[in-house]
């Protein structure tokens, strides 16, 4: 089978990743403040914008039409909230729960396999990420900034998204080797954040437009934008398939470094 | 007789050029409490992973159940509890979780996990600390969740390693109370340890490892009887001066060995021994007889005591 010469074994044996979901939810379930807190987040940022910068910058083009400053930054923010709470969880968590608390060596001796809690945890990231764009969404809602019915499909966009971060971050995590470097994770996102066209469209960046479209976060923006003016084209296949790829090779590298590292 | 719960076949575990477990031979029947002795480095926790499914076998041959671990890992390890040396708790949830959570990565239903929970919180006298975090509990009763965490999958092998490592001698008792218990109960434990008495308490049969290989097997007794007398006369002649006293003690007994600190005679009888000693005006510091233990059986076979 070609499956099997492209994905490792580990990632093959897959049956009970929701169990670390079941895990994780007993823990948050004591500390759901902490989850909550980052509701808040999506309407300071929506309304400093609105009452701001909206005014100072006027209306933007995107796709011929002529949308409020507010309106084309929301869903890039959105999509930045997914990225963010991904990265969160799939990075420093798991490196606590993996060196610290060695959860994952405990969690091997029973019939869960590496597979399992590659996806498991991925999963779980992709669900506190999916939480803080939901904010968004309803908070867009409120404030009047929701363009289109297919808002809805932003969800899906935002997994993506979700998908695409927690897995490369948790496998970038199986190759750190202590807290220090964790200095690099917002070297990268920040940069991601600012020049993902999230804050102006991918025409401003003139002929550096080629390196916007390397970041893994600007075929997220695209997606969640479309999805909010509901305004659907072939091209957006191309996005969300960078997307998924991304996933596809981040989840088979945390796979097999988790059957490397901890059943040796 | 059943067949073999575990069979090893000259199976062997290396870490790059080091051998860690250098081609043993091992039969555990059901029903059976087993043990690997040995000292630090001897092997024990390489074999144990190897069984436990979560350690590759660099070669030989390994059976759990007439499985193979490298394609049948996770059919094994749905039947096996496993103790680790050093426990590893969930430390973000309490103790009453940590079983529940744990059953459920056996696909047990959450009814049942609550209702087994609350059983075995019982059986290992942690019922009142059930909703408490992991980390205000002592090394024994840290333990004792460990020992609880391993039994809710209702496993039919039971694996511990170093179960009372670190523990004081109060909690070691209560500890090999439960095991006891396990164990009229017609669970098979496999177990290491570098204690001689609790190899002599739980075992009914036992490995003595040494730089990864097996040097005897059998019963505690057997091996005591086989490879030491049935009694020890130790003597102190203060430090430095046992080495030059062999001779003067040699004869009244079986064999001697010579420790840094004191001269152990291996003899039938010890107080007979000693009175012959004072005969020949032959008259240690202090002496004591006991009777001899795996300890002696690990002096004798290696030339090295267990714990230094
Ligand atoms: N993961 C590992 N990597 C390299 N060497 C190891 C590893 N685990 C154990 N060893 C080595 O293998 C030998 C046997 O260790 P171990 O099985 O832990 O012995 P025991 O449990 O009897 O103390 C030791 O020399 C130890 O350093
Ligand atoms: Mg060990």
């Amino acid at each position: 089978m070609i499956t099997t010469r492209i994905l490792p074994s580990a990632l093959l044996d897959v049956r009970s990743p929701q169990r670390l979901l079941e895990r994780n939810a007993m823990v948050y379930r004591r500390s759901w403040m902490v989850i909550f807190s980052g509701f808040f987040e999506p309407l300071f940022y929506l309304l400093s914008i609105r009452i701001g910068l909206s005014a100072l910058v006027g209306d933007i083009e995107v796709g011929g039409k002529l949308i409020p400053y507010d309106e084309f930054v929301a869903p890039g923010l959105m999509a930045a909230a997914a990225m963010n709470g991904a990265v969160l969880e799939s990075t420093m968590n798991v490196f606590h729960k993996w060196r610290q608390a060695k959860l994952y060596d405990s969690i091997l001796a029973t019939p869960m396999s590496a597979g399992d809690i590659a996806i498991g945890e991925i999963g779980f990231a992709v669900i506190r990420g999916l939480m803080y764009s939901t904010a968004f969404i309803f908070t867009m809602l409120a404030l009047g900034m929701v363009k289109s019915a297919w808002i809805v499909m932003s969800v899906v966009a935002c997994a993506l998204i979700g998908f695409a971060f927690a897995s490369i971050g948790m496998a970038w995590t199986t190759y750190m080797r202590s807290w220090a470097d964790f200095e690099y994770v917002p070297a990268v996102t920040l940069p991601l954040f600012l020049f993902s066209a999230t804050f102006y469209p991918l025409s401003s960046y003139g002929s550096w437009s080629w390196v916007v479209q390397l970041s893994p976060l600007y075929h997220g923006v695209v997606l969640v934008r479309a999805s909010n003016l509901g305004e659907w084209s072939p091209s957006l296949v191309v996005h969300a398939g960078v997307l998924v790829g991304l996933s596809v090779v981040g989840m088979a590298v945390t796979a097999s470094r988790i059957k490397t590292l901890l059943l040796k | 007789m059943p067949p073999p719960l575990i069979t090893a076949r000259s199976l062997v575990k290396r870490f790059g050029d080091l051998v860690a477990v250098d081609g043993i031979d091992v039969d555990v029947q059901p029903g059976e409490a087993f043990g690997f002795l040995g000292p630090n480095g001897a092997g024990k926790t390489s074999t144990m992973r190897m069984i436990g499914c979560v350690s590759p076998v660099s070669s030989g041959r390994l059976e759990i159940f007439g499985l193979d671990p490298a394609h049948e890992g996770r059919a094994i390890r749905s039947r096996i509890g496993v103790v680790p040396q050093l426990d590893q708790l969930d430390q973000e949830l309490t103790v009453m979780e940590n079983l529940v959570i744990y059953a459920r990565y056996f696909d047990i239903p959450r009814a049942v996990a609550q209702s087994r929970a609350v059983e075995l919180l019982d059986f290992v006298q942690l019922a009142d600390r059930a909703d408490d975090k992991v980390d205000p509990l002592s090394g024994g009763q840290k333990r004792r969740v460990s020992i609880a965490r391993s039994l809710i999958s209702e496993p039919e092998l039971l694996l511990l390693d170093e179960p009372t490592t670190g523990l004081d001698p109060q909690a070691r008792h209560l500890l090999w109370d439960r095991l006891h218990q396990l164990k009229e109960r017609g669970a098979t434990l496999v177990l290491t340890t570098h204690y001689m008495d609790e190899a002599e308490q739980l075992c009914d049969r036992l490995v003595v490892m040494d730089g990864g290989r097996i040097v005897a097997e059998g019963s505690p007794r057997a091996l005591i009887t086989e490879y030491a007398t049935r009694e020890v006369l130790e003597m102190r002649f203060g430090r430095g001066r046992n080495e030059e006293r062999v001779d003067d003690v040699l004869g009244v007994g079986e064999r001697v060995e010579v420790l840094p600190d004191r001269l152990l005679v291996y003899v039938a009888d010890g107080e007979s021994a000693l009175a012959e000693l004072h005969a020949r005006s032959v008259i240690p510091e202090s002496a004591l007889v006991r009777r001899s233990s795996l300890e002696d059986v690990f002096l004798r076979l290696t030339g090295r005591t267990l714990v230094d």
